[in-house]
């Protein structure tokens, strides 16, 4: 692809519409909150399927009637499958609620007066929901500290700050749409943010490969500019990537079923998301913090890695 | 190359043999081995009710019968459950699914990916022990073991209070230094084990129980519920049952195949316990009595409980520092020790059983509408699991001796099974149904298929003939993906199958990174050959840094995620290691053999 967009002429529109997306995020996190899945909030879950198609309302009026309270109801794929969520039941004890499913099961089977099948049963304690709460703060903050290490030393501080802060970007703004969207976000999403996180990065470290690559070649040239050319040499690739990627998980949007499809739908935000960050965000960044060719300008380790950069010097 | 790919194929392979529909008879019999009578039991009995099936053949400690379908397989479990209960062995009939790996491929190691229990259904507990109330009870059983030591009526010690300030520390007031003193030198002498300070300011000693003591005791309590369940979990009828620890107090319990959760609950909560009785003396009565069979004799044994296994705190093997010989360390509480010393000290030179009672399930045989059924019933079973003969006056602190290693070893493990069991509870559950499993299958492998043919349409349009080469080193990087799994024993889960699928939208990356390498330089006006080599060196180092980093983050993924997430972490790591191979080596291969060694004028990229 031969192309020669002012990707950095409009730099300052995009700074501003990507701080406006993740102010956004952030509100919506801090007013709506996510909908937290059941690994986090801890609970249990029934999923059957019934031999006719039933309607929810009658079974939100079952459960009520057998005395349980906060239960949701919902289609899960068809008008047979049913899922039922139900948070621990204040008259219960622990190891009661532990058997919630079971009882909910029970008192399913009882009033439906046709065959039903169980599909799937989780129930999850209070200790281990918020266990996988922390748990996965501390993987993204994680994911996010080594992934700044790691481009620092490989490439320079800049860079690796630019990296963090497109990452930041777009993890916020994936979970915002998912709290805007009030979308579940259960374990898969959380492994799907993750997955965001390597796919967006994978992005950025190969167009700052090609700034980094460019500063040493183009030595009398406006750091502006070469970001500009880097873009353009690198967007054919970023691209054709991103549609790959795109086409596979559309696929698995569309035939992975319903247990799958959070994590697609995380995935498919992130991975646009994602494109768009790696050409705005990090090498925005980069601008913003005075990025020059002094900054890159001695070979020191990478000169071994990569020949061609003794005879540039 | 070529090498590298062929294995592949080969450890591949396996996976597109689809298992046989199996039942599964392992055997509860004392000895452990699993006659041919049963296996023929089984079949004529199919036989008789003519249910097809295939391969009966034996196996270690049991044996497998494959059926075509999986209706003739849930009939015929029924039917070999029927025919095997009238034996005398207790058998295990379960549900499996049998690899129909050629021989050939078994030989050199081959075998199918595991599936996890999203795709094949079960149920999947962690259990929480209750270490915390363990480690209470244990402290204050401690605390009564004191109390006694300073009631001892040769040397009382009186003191005026207790205290825990912590978990782990009693704190012990005496009236004056001087009995504190005098208590603080019995202590030490009688609890080495135990770090003991005097206070200055007061008369008071604390007791400590250090780190170590306390881990010791809650690795007792895991340890006990670990043996409970593995010992409950043959009752289920399961055929890969996994019963594991994980981390300072939880135990994995994985059932494939068990949709029945509740029962599953019922059983696995259900716990073992001990009584401990003399044998009863020659002129006892009849009514006083009761019989029981140990090593192959009948021995009378007294009704009266000495003392339960809720008495019971540790039971651990040793050797007899005299002859060298294994023995089992038998510790009680305070009560337990009274109790036991009040017994034996009249009794030295008759021996004492210890009785090992459990709580089973069991089918009976009921005419339900005219056709033999198999009902479960509870019931419970008590064994004789060691008669010895007291030596001596009983404490808390005894020893069994006189044992083979293997003996010491099985004898502690009932000990521990029967002792006071520390509460346990489910910290999670998750059940999949089999239906589920196997639509979640179908579904995952459909996707992976289609996301593959439109990534390879997608490919070849846009890079023609050099899309041909990158297509050809995707399906080997699928391959490859699949037979490091497979060789691995990895587990696949619904979320590992979305890994893959990822991976074949990601792997073309780095040939996309090469390509478009080559069409610059050919554009600068290198010749094709050369562009070639450029285009592969220059975007290695970027390969490289950009799949590091993601491997980095799917190795946080893997040590933060439970089970399925494992799952999905496992397939993106080796996807990303096996499409940097198979990019940089395949697609180079392929180039090579395409365009190397002769004049190029185009390169169609």
């Amino acid at each position: 692809m031969d192309t020669k967009f002012d990707f950095m002429g409009y730099r300052k529109i995009a700074a501003g519409v990507s701080i406006v997306l993740v102010l956004l995020s952030i509100a919506s996190l801090t007013f709506n909150q996510v909908e937290w899945g059941l690994d986090f909030t801890g609970g249990s879950l029934v999923e059957v399927a019934y031999e006719n198609p039933v309607d929810p309302e009658a079974i939100r009026g079952h459960l009520t009637e057998a005395g349980y309270t906060g239960h949701v109801v919902q289609y899960f794929g068809s008008d047979r499958d049913i899922l039922v969520r139900i948070p621990p039941q204040k008259n219960l004890d622990s190891k009661e609620n532990a058997r919630l499913g079971d009882r909910v099961l029970a008192s399913l089977k009882q009033s439906s007066g046709q065959n039903i099948e169980l599909r799937r049963s989780e129930f999850v304690g209070p200790a281990v929901g918020e266990e996988l709460t922390n748990q996965g703060g501390i993987g993204l903050m994680t994911a996010l500290g080594v992934v700044l290490l790691y481009v620092a030393f490989r490439f320079q501080l800049k860079f690796a700050v630019g990296a963090v802060v497109a990452l930041f970007h777009d993890v916020m703004i994936t979970l915002g749409v998912f709290s805007l969207a009030r979308w579940d976000f259960d374990l898969t999403v959380l492994a799907a943010l993750l997955a965001v996180i390597g796919y967006s990065l994978n992005d950025t470290i190969v167009v700052s490969d090609r700034i980094r690559e460019n500063f040493r070649m183009m030595r009398r040239t406006k750091p502006v500019d070469v970001i500009n050319t880097s873009l353009n040499q690198t967007l054919g690739r970023t691209l054709v990537t991103s549609i790959t990627t795109l086409i596979v998980l559309v696929t698995l949007l569309v035939l992975g079923g319903e247990l799958i499809s959070g994590f697609a739908i995380g995935l498919i935000i992130g991975v646009l998301v994602g494109t768009y960050s790696s050409i705005y965000v990090a090498s925005n960044m980069l601008i913003v913090l005075g990025i020059s060719q002094e900054d890159l300008a001695i070979p020191e380790k990478e000169g071994a890695d990569d020949p061609d950069l003794m005879t540039g010097n | 190359m070529l090498v590298v790919f062929s294995l592949g194929v080969v450890y591949a392979l396996p996976n597109i043999y689809p298992p046989d529909f199996a039942v599964q008879i392992s055997t509860e019999s004392a000895d452990g081995t699993f006659t041919e009578r049963a296996l023929n039991a089984a079949t004529s009995r199919l036989e008789k009710d003519s249910v097809e099936y295939f391969g009966a053949e034996m196996q270690e400690n049991g044996g497998l019968i494959r059926f075509p379908n999986d209706e003739s397989q849930l009939r015929a479990r029924d039917l070999i459950q029927l025919a095997l209960h009238d034996l005398p062995d207790e058998y295990v009939v379960a549900l499996n699914s049998a690899p129909t790996t050629p021989q050939w491929l078994v030989d050199i190691g081959g075998e199918p990916m595991k599936y996890g229990l999203d795709l094949r259904g079960g149920v999947h507990f962690l259990m929480e022990v209750d270490t915390e109330s363990a480690v209470g009870e244990r402290i204050e059983g401690l605390e009564q073991d004191i109390k006694r030591t300073f009631r001892e009526k040769d040397d009382r010690i009186r003191y005026t209070g207790f205290t825990s300030p912590v978990t782990g520390a009693l704190r012990i007031a005496f009236p004056d230094e001087e009995t504190r003193d005098r208590g603080e030198r019995k202590l030490k002498d009688r609890y080495p084990q135990y770090i003991i300070l005097a206070s200055k300011s007061a008369p008071e000693l604390t007791l400590t129980v250090d780190d170590a003591s306390i881990r010791e005791m809650e690795d007792f309590a895991v340890q006990q519920n670990l043996q409970a369940i593995r010992n409950r979990v043959n009752e289920l009828g399961v055929a890969e049952p996994l019963v594991q620890r994980m981390g300072r107090d939880r135990i994995v319990v994985d059932l494939p195949g068990v949709q029945d959760t509740a029962r599953a609950k019922n059983i696995l909560g259900k716990v073992a316990t001990l009584e401990f009785r003399m044998e009863a003396l020659p002129d006892a009565t009849r009514s006083s009595t009761q019989k029981f069979d140990y090593e192959g004799y009948s021995a009378d044994i007294e009704k009266d409980v000495i003392l339960r296994g809720d008495r019971v705190l540790d039971a651990n093997v040793g050797f007899d520092p005299d002859s060298g010989m294994p023995q089992v360390n038998i510790r009680l509480d305070g009560d337990g020790g009274e109790l036991m010393h009040r017994s034996t000290r009249h009794s030295v030179g008759r021996r004492m059983a210890v009785i090992f009672i459990e709580t089973k399930t069991r089918d009976r045989k009921v005419i339900e509408d005219g056709v033999e059924v198999l009902k479960p019933e509870p019931y419970v079973v008590r064994r004789v699991v060691s008669l010895a003969t007291v030596q001596s006056a009983l404490g808390v602190n005894f020893r069994i001796t006189g044992l083979q290693a293997g003996e010491a070893r099985e004898l502690s493990l009932l000990l521990r099974a029967g002792a006071l069991a520390a509460d346990m509870f489910i910290a999670e559950e998750r059940t999949v149904g089999a239906s589920l499993g196997a639509e979640n299958i179908k579904l995952g492998a459909f996707s992976v298929s289609v996301g593959l043919g439109f990534v390879v349409i997608f490919m070849l349009l846009y890079y023609k003939v050099f899309g041909l080469a990158a297509n050809v080193a995707l399906t080997a990087n699928l391959v490859l993906l699949v037979a490091v799994m497979s060789s691995l024993s990895a587990t696949l889960t619904l979320p590992g199958i979305a890994g893959i699928v990822l991976t074949v939208g990601m792997a073309v990356d780095a040939n996309v990174l090469i390509f478009s390498r080559i069409k610059e330089e050919l554009k600068k006006g290198m010749p094709p050959q050369q562009a070639i080599n450029a285009g592969f060196e220059r975007a290695f180092v970027t390969i490289l840094d950009a799949n590091l980093t993601t491997l980095i983050v799917a190795v946080i993924l893997y040590s933060i995620g439970t089970g399925p997430v494992k799952g999905f972490a496992v397939t993106l790591s080796i996807g990303i290691l096996t499409s940097m191979f198979t990019a940089i080596m395949g697609t180079r291969a392929i180039v090579n053999l395409m365009y190397g060694g002769r004049k190029v004028e185009r390169l169609a990229i």
